[in-house]
């Protein structure tokens, strides 16, 4: 048996992740790409009943969830160009009002469906199923791609929370190294901390034979220059994620709102 | 590539490893230990083992499923099963053999295991996705056990759910669905791990063409997962939604259309079945290979052939639904593009018929395995184009052909590529030979059985018996006398087959061999037996194809 050192190496690889986020936002595509298949197929099948079905929906608050949305795409990109910057105050700020756009839409959905609800217009209520089928189909899908965009929306915002908690917590952190191989090698000797121009910045005490692992600590807070692209790698995957779901409302809000 | 984006590898300090690149896998101690050293682990190799655990364990639960399905079918009228319970059977059976063992088939256990090792990584792309993936599989597959024992009764839809029957069933149709939800979410993150993992972790000097037809298999196959897997996804939430609040879109007194959930239905679940099929077709490549001592004939083709398999696999779905009264049209175009899918198929097996051709053949129980695919594949093909064509498909449709014709393509194709490739890679997985002469008795029990089973179904489904039903006429029960006594001979096969294998674990001979069969030439015969933790001490740098002897032979 051969004394070889510790082998286990931890990949990190970020085109990798982001090729493995485009492949699930295809999954997504194709996921609503069955429901809008649905939608166009009975749209031609009842284009009157849609026409009346369109009617009942209010124009005003889907222009405004569609603004409200389109802004925190636009939060969104400023956020992951600000940790670009190393602006860590405007990309969290950024953030903070992408998750808040985000509330602020599934707030105005909330109460556009129970308008809905009011005027006893749920899939299944006798007075939808005493109208034509083409406005009971009309609604049905409404409320079912609505609904599960609405789910998207409170995954994107969870997803977009996590980021903010990391990124609040980025510039504290801590890393530790830990040595506890071939520690016989330096026995006697002192460690130290050197600079560019061979200054010692720190010296520690002599490594005896009680020594038995070295930790090296080190706090750090980033300065502009210390921020990657790399860093961020997952504020831009989720980024992408929370674009995707944007881009479904987009064609959403035309084809349940504009259609009439 | 920029130099920003390139891989970075960074040591990382826990779990205790003297010596990680001469320890297996199972004897590296990581930070947890026992179960827990399984179900926590994100090792690749574990993953799959702990896939192929749970596949095997449904495998026989279905196969106990299929056992009851023939037994009760042995004579007309009521046997030992009432209607309602054989319609819960046939559909359990279903739901189990096709999202709990075939679907993850070869990918999610073999694949798992093989797929790092062969392109020359340490792991997969994202090995905590992977394992989050598994925990979906196991999730589903509780889901599925609780829709079959708990509330109104196990679904009794088949495994198709169409509409709809399914959104006005009394039985647990909601539960099955989710379940089938999950376990295609699990799916979805196998493939995308897949797809990554081939597009960036393989190892320098590993190009697309030299990658063993296996990795080929998996990742046209890991393509069909992420781009298919959605759409049943959202139809079976559908299904789900309309059940709970009556949306009315498959329903046709709501002016709903059944057939278009027919169309989203198999929009996935005719890809599905190359998903199942196309991993299996690529170890039996492999398997050929080392068992005849040859290069592959026509690589190129053969890599290329399961690329457009998944291509026109994906654009056949309608030739499921044929008599559904949709557009003649539709039927001209699917029924075309199903002969065109044949071509690929084909060539496959003229490429691996022209390998054997001589070459050394070993008839060692993975060969024999693999030479039992090619006749049953045959088969199945065969049956599958007569499927395919207008005229016959119409008087044969929902007959005992069609469940022949799958039987043949998916058991005899991918269960037989499976227990093939499960004999041929044993060594190399966990570290010992199986015992080989039941070995090779298992393999001619389960051939000759599955015939017996599975031939008279094309002679009753020609004959006019409809598939699905609990009686029939007594003119059908000598065939279906055959085919209940060729059930038995296969289980028999079976039974030995996964006993020898697990008996081995314990009693098999110890093979720390690096190539076992003394033909291996893809990077999995060049590491130990079973493989290290990180599979390769140093990373290889690959100069050649995967099947090309590794010192040019002078003669």
């Amino acid at each position: 048996m051969s004394n070889h050192s510790i082998a286990l190496t931890a990949h990190k690889d970020y085109r990798g992740s982001k090729l493995g986020i485009w492949l699930f936002l295809i999954t997504e595509i194709t996921l609503f790409g069955g429901m809008f298949l649905l939608y166009s197929i009975y749209r031609s099948e009842y284009p009157q009943d849609f026409h009346h079905a369109a009617a009942e929906l209010n124009t005003l608050v889907g222009t405004v969830n569609t603004l409200i949305l389109l802004t925190s795409s636009l939060t969104m990109a400023l956020s992951i160009a600000a940790t670009h910057h190393g602006n860590r105050k405007l990309a969290l700020i950024m953030l903070a009002i992408t998750v808040l756009c985000g509330a602020g839409f599934m707030v105005n959905k909330y109460f556009e469906w129970g308008a809905k609800f009011h005027h006893h217009i749920y899939p299944g209520s006798e007075y939808l199923l005493a109208h034509p089928k083409g406005e009971v189909l009309f609604f049905g899908l409404y409320f079912t791609m609505t609904g599960i965009h609405g789910i998207h929306v409170l995954v994107g915002m969870v997803l977009l929370t996590v980021m903010f908690i990391r990124i609040l917590g980025q510039p504290n952190s801590k890393v530790a190294f830990v040595a506890g191989h071939g520690l016989g090698e330096i026995e006697g000797c002192r460690m130290a901390f050197v600079d560019a121009s061979d200054r010692v910045v720190w010296k520690g005490d002599e490594v005896d034979g009680s020594v038995q692992r070295i930790d090296v600590k080190t706090k750090f807070w980033p300065v502009k220059q210390r921020f990657k692209v790399a860093d961020f790698n997952q504020l831009e995957n989720s980024g992408l994620y929370w674009h995707i779901v944007d881009i479904i409302w987009i064609f959403l809000f035309p084809l349940f709102y504009l259609i009439t | 590539m920029s130099d920003h984006a390139a891989p970075v590898r960074k040591p990382v300090h826990h779990g205790t490893v003297p010596n990680a690149a001469d320890v297996s896998f199972y004897d590296f101690k990581g930070r947890w230990s026992g179960i827990y050293s399984w179900i926590f682990s994100t090792d690749h190799k574990r993953i799959g083992i702990m896939y192929l655990a749970l596949q095997v364990g449904f495998f026989l639960i279905g196969m106990a499923l299929g056992f009851l399905i023939r037994l009760e079918l042995i004579a007309p009228g009521k046997t030992i099963v009432t209607a309602q319970t054989y319609n819960a059977i046939f559909t359990m059976h279903g739901v189990i053999m096709v999202f709990l063992f075939v679907v993850p088939g070869l990918s999610a256990s073999l694949g798992n295991f093989l797929l790092p090792i062969m392109i020359g990584a340490k792991d997969v792309q994202f090995p905590r996705v992977n394992l989050f993936s598994w925990w979906l599989f196991l999730c589903g597959a509780i889901l599925a056990v609780l829709s079959f024992t708990t509330g109104s009764g196990p679904p009794d839809t088949g495994w198709t759910f169409y509409a709809p029957y399914s959104i006005r069933t009394g039985t647990n149709v909601t539960m099955a669905a989710m379940a089938v939800f999950v376990l295609g979410f699990s799916s979805i993150l196998t493939g995308l791990n897949f797809v990554t993992t081939v597009h960036r972790m393989r190892a320098p000097g590993m190009t697309f063409f030299r990658m063993p037809l296996f990795v080929w298999a998996l990742y046209s196959t890991a393509w069909l997962q992420v781009v298919a897997t959605p759409v049943i996804g959202i139809t079976l939430v559908l299904i789900m939604v309309e059940r709970a609040f009556g949306i009315g879109v498959f329903d046709p007194v709501k002016g709903g259309d059944p057939i278009l959930y027919q169309h989203l239905f198999w929009i996935y679940s005719h890809p599905a079945v190359y998903i199942m099929i196309l991993p299996a077709l690529g170890a039996i490549s492999d398997i050929i290979a080392v068992h005849t001592r040859r290069t592959i004939f026509g690589y190129g083709f053969i890599a290329m052939s399961s690329v457009a398999i998944a291509l026109f696999g994906s654009v056949v779905w309608a030739h499921h639904m044929f008599v559904s009264g949709q557009s003649l049209v539709a039927n001209f175009v699917f029924s075309l593009l199903t002969m065109i899918v044949a071509i690929p198929s084909a060539i496959k097996v003229f490429n691996w018929v022209a390998t054997l051709y001589k070459g050394s053949i070993q008839l060692e129980t993975p060969m024999l395995y693999a030479l039992a695919f090619i006749f049953l594949f045959m088969i199945g093909g065969f049956t599958g184009m007569m499927l395919g064509v207008l005229s016959v498909d119409v008087h044969v449709h929902d007959t005992y052909f069609v469940v022949g014709h799958f039987h043949y393509v998916i058991f005899g194709g991918l269960g037989f590529s499976l227990f093939g490739a499960l004999h041929h890679w044993y060594p190399k997985m966990f570290g010992r030979m199986y015992h080989q002469v039941p070995s090779k008795i298992a393999w001619f029990l389960a051939f000759v059985g599955f015939n017996t089973l599975y031939l008279p179904m094309f002679i009753m489904g020609w004959e006019g018996m409809p598939r699905r039903y609990y009686d029939y006429l007594p003119e059908y029960q000598t065939w279906h006398v055959v085919s209940t006594v060729g059930s038995w001979i296969l289980i028999a096969g079976l039974l030995l087959m996964f006993g020898n294998l697990l008996r081995s674990l314990k009693t098999g001979k110890p093979c720390h061999e690096l190539d076992p069969w003394g033909g291996g030439r893809t990077l999995e015969w060049t590491v130990p037996s079973p493989p290290p933790l990180e599979n390769f001490d140093t990373i290889p740098h690959i100069t050649h194809g995967p099947y090309d002897p590794d010192v040019p032979e002078h003669k």
